[in-house]
């Protein structure tokens, strides 16, 4: 058994599921509301598939005044909604519970308006992040956060849990880049927050939505700060003997003055198994980083000829910098592969903890004495100029009991990445997995406020119901909620 | 119980503790008071008269920098650190605040020292905001303490940290009314090593906002888009051969018009000029910040001309600065769609509130405000008119 809880579901939500389906399809349009078993199933995970369980129904709408209609509707009969975009949460951010309804934006798909003036767009919060980029790119501009899950994620999704992407070390997340919402509250209150102004003024309302992860209302349309294309960009590859060297020329290229667009770290274990997968030219050592600058070309020389500088004071085994298109291809190949590669060693848990980019040679170290003590293979692949890690635990999971050891050790990693002054998650969400190690980073006080603000949205406590808080330390607001009117 | 006292700027003595536990113990027992309290950090900007309190708090004497790792480009500082302090301790590593805080004392004529917490609590943002972001997009955590007395934590010292709500974004801008910062960590960012701005004397408000528009969509990364007293500037940063490669492409793209090269030392002394509005300082003509879409200003300046007063635009025609004698409303309407914000009152001063919120916002705002300090003794009427 996966070792995250549930709570039980509220045997009268459940008994009332005929009437609240009901409800709902009498005041949505036909084809709106989907409740049939066979259907609903396809809705009971995200993409942390370990956990899974049907929705009471799922509700579809087309416009922001289909998605106030529905969460009213769910207000009235008191029936907790689970907001979703796409489903590609790792961290089971959109886990149904069996007496939920999801309400799904994927429809709201339109690009409202496109503003190249001044330099913002305005969509629909079911696009996908990547059909962002695609609609700006003959104005050449693009929308810079680019979680690897673009082709599919939606905008919703990324703004509920403020996603980042290889590139936002330099172009910032979703929270750097999100200039206004609409949203529709727990209610059914429709409520336009900030625009395409620069600065304004008032509480930061726009700031406080971004990540947080459905808890507080369902954002149905965005706008989006935009930036101009650069002339080019290319990456290098450099490989390292040493892992702790890999990490050293990580600060120094920072320390430098140069602003790259991404800094990727791979240690061996990916890159065994992504050299068996895709073949992709990588050398055979302890660790290799790709380092992406932009400009015009001989911009870019410049600046991987200062990289090479760098590396070479710390003796790499190989230094590759990309002349053409195809080698930048070559070069990222191995990287976008990576997660691909690594399911073909078997099934494995993604994490996401962030540390201070100065504790990454000693947090790599003890991540590999924890692999031998939980006699689980861990592979490194990850974001290392901000610091945000993606240690991928492998195990089988119809070996008994691997799963739960698997959760366990990467438990202990993200406790590691508290430690040393880091955070549990960088650019996933808490969503369920990271729930229950909540009162680790945060004290009672420190928690207690932001359920406080989850109150005030969400009085009831209806929205995403179980994630993000501790069951234990969120226990006396869903019960004062669950004797409201 | 009793807490440090220090005189600033001539006013009654303020309650200025030298540790957090002081600080959270003075609004615990505020707060059994119901004792409103005015809160500030190194008082360089205008004492709002809309906060009705007998009290006034500092975070002025919580000062000092808790830690620097220039590698992993972060500083904590605690709230009362002196900007100053941080900018040279950031400098001598090359490194800076890349958001550009503004500093009042010269266009305000104030003698206080700007903190690192009233820059938090105010958002304040230069001219590179339209590149870099602005100062809440540079803030990695927080701590403060709440009307209640209780320290809160949010956020860390890492880039990327998306566990649990951003209450960093809620408390940067918020002016103390929710909690009293006593410590921030900031991310750094290594000084470019060089910049060149191009000038455009000759110009139109509607001309600037056309060659701000141009040059903001091309890749030449533009830090920084001003105009003032009919001339328009852009600035361009980065590597050497960088910036002369980009000052020649967009040179290029404005080969019809008149440009004058201003480098390095003195481009730098340009920009702080035009950051602390050096062109404004010297009067007290009530001075207004108004947001506005870029492309909207031409049409907001033509009816704020028609009030009487001088100009100068930042952020690429999004802020309008605006000195008038004329009075708020008639500002506020000519502003349109845009906000405006005062700056300098003036004498006698002008209302100060803040621009009206929609009712949803509004009550939105007011129940956040009610959730942190649920006495209302924070700067009560500073943002909740």
């Amino acid at each position: 058994m996966p070792t995250i809880v549930m709570p039980d579901p509220d045997a009268g939500v459940i008994a009332r599921a005929p009437q609240i389906i009901a409800a709902l399809e009498a005041a949505l349009p036909a084809g709106t509301v989907i409740s049939s078993p066979e259907e609903t199933r396809a809705y009971e995970c995200d993409a942390l598939t370990a956990y899974r369980c049907p929705p009471l129904a799922v509700v579809l709408p087309r416009t922001t005044e289909e998605v106030a209609t529905a969460m009213r509707v769910c207000h009235e009969l008191r029936v907790p909604v689970v907001p979703r975009g796409a489903g590609t949460s790792l961290a089971g951010g959109a886990l149904p519970t069996a007496d939920s309804v999801i309400i799904g934006i994927m429809r709201l798909r339109e690009i409202l308006e496109v503003d190249t003036a001044n330099r913002f767009i305005r969509v629909q919060t079911g696009v996908t992040n990547l059909a962002v980029s695609a609609e700006l790119e003959a104005e050449g501009f693009f929308y810079a956060p680019d979680p690897s899950s673009q082709l599919a994620c939606t905008i919703a999704g990324n703004i509920a849990m403020n996603s980042g992407g290889a590139h936002c070390l330099k172009y910032g997340v979703t929270t750097n880049n999100l200039m206004g919402v609409r949203i529709v509250l727990a209610t059914g209150d429709i409520v336009e927050v900030g625009g395409p102004l620069l600065g304004m003024s008032g509480l930061d309302l726009v700031g406080l939505i971004c990540g947080s992860e459905g808890q507080l209302a369902i954002v149905t349309e965005a706008t989006l700060r935009i930036v101009p294309r650069p002339e080019g960009a290319r990456p290098v590859l450099i490989g390292f003997d040493r892992p702790e060297r890999a990490g050293e020329c990580v600060g120094r290229i920072i320390r430098s003055g140069l602003l790259p667009v991404a800094i990727e770290y791979m240690d061996d274990v990916c890159l065994r198994a992504v050299e068996a997968f895709v073949k992709a030219g990588y050398p055979n050592c302890a660790a290799v980083l790709i380092v992406e600058v932009e400009g015009s070309e001989a911009e870019i020389d410049h600046q991987i000829e200062r990289i090479r500088l760098i590396a070479e004071e710390l003796n790499p085994v190989e230094f590759r910098a990309s002349r053409t298109a195809e080698e930048s291809l070559a070069i990222w190949k191995g990287r976008k592969s990576a997660f691909g590669a690594m399911g073909r060693l078997g099934d494995y848990l993604c994490l996401d903890g962030t540390v201070p980019v100065s504790k990454l040679p000693h947090t790599l170290k003890r991540i590999g004495e924890l692999s031998k003590a939980y006699g689980l293979e861990v592979a490194n692949v990850f974001h290392a100029g901000d610091g945000n890690m993606h240690p991928l635990i492998l195990f089988n999971a119809n070996a008994p009991g691997e799963l739960e050891r698997a959760e366990e050790f990467g438990a202990d990693i993200l406790r590691l990445c508290v430690d040393v002054g880091g955070c549990l998650t960088g650019e996933h969400g808490v969503g369920i997995e990271k729930r229950d190690l909540m009162t680790k980073q945060y004290t009672a006080d420190d928690l207690a406020i932001q359920m406080e603000i989850k109150s005030v949205f969400d009085p009831a406590w209806l929205l995403n119901p179980a994630k993000v808080f501790p069951l234990e330390v969120s226990q006396p607001h869903r019960d004062k909620a669950s004797r409201c009117p | 119980m009793t807490f440090t006292h220090t005189q600033i700027n001539n006013a009654a003595a303020a309650v200025s503790p030298t540790s957090e536990p002081e600080l959270a113990g003075f609004i615990a027992e505020s707060y059994a008071r119901a004792a409103p309290m005015r809160v500030v950090g190194g008082s360089t900007r205008f004492q709002s008269e809309a906060i009705a309190a007998d009290q006034t708090l500092t975070s002025r004497r919580l000062s000092g920098i808790v830690t620097y790792e220039p590698g992993a480009l972060t500083l904590i500082a605690r709230a009362g650190t002196p900007i100053e302090e941080i900018e040279a301790a950031l400098a001598a590593e090359g490194q800076g605040l890349a958001f550009e805080p503004m500093d009042h004392r010269k266009i305000l004529e104030t003698k206080g020292v700007p903190t690192v917490g009233g820059m938090v609590s105010a958002n304040i943002s230069g001219p590179r905001r339209i590149y870099a972001g602005a100062c809440r997009d540079h803030l990695l955590g927080v701590r403060f303490v709440d009307g209640r007395g209780r320290v809160i934590r949010n956020g860390g010292r890492v880039m990327k940290n998306v566990t649990g709500l951003d209450l960093g974004k809620l408390l940067c801008g918020s002016h103390g009314t929710l909690g009293v910062l006593t410590e921030v960590a900031l991310k750094t960012l290594p000084v470019a090593e060089s910049q060149q701005t191009l000038a455009f004397p000759g110009t139109s408000v509607k001309g600037a906002i056309e060659i701000f528009a141009t040059a903001l969509a091309t890749p030449f990364e533009v830090s920084g888009a001003a105009f003032r007293f009919g001339t328009a500037w852009l600035r361009i940063e980065g590597l050497c051969p960088q910036v002369d490669y980009r000052r020649q492409r967009l040179s290029a793209l404005f080969r019809d018009r008149e440009i004058d090269i201003v480098s390095e030392a003195d481009s730098r002394m340009l920009w702080r000029g035009l950051r602390d509005l050096h062109h404004f300082a010297g009067s007290n003509v009530p001075l207004w910040r108004i947001l506005v879409k870029p492309s909207e200003a031409p049409a907001v300046v033509a009816r704020l001309d028609a009030l009487g007063g001088n100009v100068s635009l930042d952020w690429g025609g999004g802020l309008v600065w605006f000195e008038t004698n004329a009075n708020g409303s008639a500002v506020r309407h000519a502003a349109g769609m845009g906000q405006a914000m005062l700056l300098r009152r003036g004498t006698p001063p002008n209302s100060d509130g803040f621009p009206p919120e929609g009712a949803s916002i509004a009550r939105l705002s007011a129940a956040l405000r009610r959730t942190f300090d649920p006495a209302g003794i924070l700067n009560p009427g500073l943002m909740d008119k």
